[in-house]
């Protein structure tokens, strides 16, 4: 719907002025000033800058360390998103049923949502910790945490635990506009619930599954942070140290700053990447209501 | 379609199941937080909860200066959230009811800012931040979030819904725009006023890196922090301590997140269409 506008010359400029006087200070030219360092190098102490073309980013990519990092990183990303999505579409499937009691069921399993990432990692923290984790008392298996494969496992599913909430609200809201008469007309002529769900019900929610893709993919990416540093702060021995926790190491505690500009940027071309994968995918193959 | 008896049955059975793995985390950690050091230490691990309660909450809140932090996040997520709000609703109201030069590049551009999160210019946001003299200071943790592309888009698809006859009448009144801006179109937009603070309180109050770096000292610390500096000093695995600081700092997002439920769930509604 097109809305009727007002007369006014200056009016919208000054409306906009707030909004955008942060964004180029705050957004916009930071942005921009970390990819022009990523072509430095800078002094610790003294913030000298020297242009090194390519150096940092040579540097990084034969870092052997970093890109341990890159390849967890990739891996945590795709479980936590394809983890994450599967768990909340099935909770939301049920969710949807029209039976008593929904609303509670509803609020206990969304809720999550308004816990942090440090949050998560305490709990996690707690149910895995070797002196006696309640997890570790039921399987007979202690070492969770101390172990590396264990620990990248328990990661991802505090990860993924933590964003249930966040992906189930956006899951009912699609389940909301799926046609229950098409549903009913499939199920007379003789469609299973399987059949059903995948040519129907799945084609609806296909839309919020590709937006829920790009922000669980940013989550990973860049709010796994809390979580890391609650829980296992990288290891052990790196086995943790995603992308987010090495960017944070190497500008806050080593001081390599165009180094971390370096690792921002490939950061950045990563989200850019995803992001234009999406757009691309969505119009094509995306059946929109 | 109806459902059998038995299909019923089996969906109130999954749901229970996956409520208790949701919620098992937490309500240990309420048990725990009631707990002795002993006790949460105990193996086979101790279920039931014990009457250490009111101990383990003054010993967390006094041990990291919780209140302080408490206050810091408070202050800090507020402040954000009315910020942003005030912002993307003006900004929002530019965009839907007027025509202007360069609006389509100034849309594009509050899009472009959603590719860019803080990790993405950390490192000069840093330098900026710094320049300002913010850093330990609130406005360091305040300011740099005030622009919202989520709170404008949302705003913008609740002004669209608006009937355009209410702008048109206005005018013939001789409403002036930011008369009918506060007296018409806000009043209109109070749900989803709520649905963004909800969002924008919790995402700030759960923010963990840029606090982290932006403050170095106790009395600028967040709570987010506190959890990590309570484990830190509870060395010893005092874990009843450690829960009761966790469920300390669960509160205040959790009280929001279930006074505002169904504002946050129409704003959800809104935010997901294309």
């Amino acid at each position: 719907m097109k809305q009727s506008t007002f007369k006014a010359d200056v009016l919208p400029y000054v409306l906009l002025l707030p909004t955008f006087i942060i964004l180029i200070v705050f957004l916009f030219y930071p942005a921009l000033e970390t990819f022009r360092l990523s072509l430095f190098t800078v002094h610790p102490f003294t913030g000298a800058e020297r242009f090194a073309g390519l150096y940092n980013f040579k540097n990084i990519f034969s870092n052997t360390e970093y890109m341990h990092s890159f390849g967890i990183s990739f891996i945590f990303t795709v479980a936590v998103v394809l983890l994450g999505l599967a768990f909340s579409m099935m909770i939301a499937l049920l969710l949807n049923e029209r039976i008593k009691g929904m609303k509670y069921y509803r609020s206990f399993l969304i809720w999550p949502y308004a816990l942090s990432p440090a949050i998560a990692g305490a709990l996690f923290n707690f149910l895995f910790n070797p002196a006696n984790g309640i997890i570790g008392y039921f399987t007979g298996f202690r070492t969770w945490l101390t172990q590396g494969s264990t620990a990248f496992l328990i990661i991802i599913l505090a990860a993924v635990w933590k964003n249930l909430g966040y992906n189930i609200v956006f899951y009912l809201t699609a389940l909301r506009n799926v046609p229950r008469d098409a549903l009913e007309a499939a199920s007379i002529d003789g469609a299973g619930p399987l059949r059903r769900f995948f040519s129907i019900t799945f084609a609806f929610l296909s839309p919020t599954t590709f937006f829920l893709l790009v922000m669980n993919t940013t989550y990973a990416y860049f709010s796994s942070f809390g979580l890391i540093d609650v829980l296992t702060e990288g290891g052990p021995a790196r086995s943790t140290n995603l992308l987010i926790y090495q960017l944070y190491r190497d500008f806050f505690v080593n001081s390599k700053t165009g180094y971390a500009a370096a690792e921002s940027l490939v950061l950045f071309l990563l989200v850019v990447g995803i992001t234009v994968l999406q757009f691309q995918t969505t119009e094509k193959k995306v059946h929109y209501q | 379609m109806k459902r059998t008896k038995i299909q019923v049955l089996s969906i109130h059975a999954l749901l229970i199941l996956a409520v208790f793995i949701i919620c098992l985390p937490v309500i240990l950690s309420l048990s725990i937080s009631t707990q002795s050091e002993t006790q949460a230490l105990s193996f086979p691990p101790r279920l039931v909860p014990s009457s250490h309660m009111v101990s383990n909450y003054k010993t967390a809140w006094n041990t990291v200066h919780l209140g302080r932090m408490m206050f810091n996040s408070a202050f800090i997520a507020i402040s954000v959230t009315i910020g942003k709000v005030i912002m993307s609703l003006l900004a929002a109201f530019a965009f839907t009811h007027f025509e202007f030069k360069g609006k389509n590049i100034l849309f594009f551009l509050i899009l472009i800012s959603l590719l860019l999160p803080v990790p993405v210019r950390i490192v000069a946001l840093f330098n900026v931040v710094g320049k300002l003299g913010w850093l330990n200071h609130y406005a360091g943790l305040i300011v740099p979030f005030w622009a919202s592309a989520t709170g404008t888009f949302l705003f913008i698809q609740r002004f669209k819904t608006v009937p355009s006859e209410l702008v048109d009448a206005s005018q013939m009144d001789g409403c002036r725009p930011m008369q009918y801006f506060f007296r018409i179109l806000l009043p209109l937009t109070k749900s989803t006023i709520g649905a963004l603070s909800v969002i924008e309180f919790i995402y700030i109050w759960n923010q963990y890196l840029w606090p982290l770096m932006a403050t170095n000292s106790d009395n600028m610390r967040v709570v987010q922090i506190g959890i990590k500096m309570l484990m830190n000093a509870e060395s010893s695995n005092n874990w009843g301590v450690i829960m009761a600081g966790v469920v300390i700092t669960m509160i205040p997002p959790l009280l929001v997140f279930f006074i505002m439920q169904d504002s946050f769930m129409k704003g959800f509604a809104l935010q997901s269409e294309k």
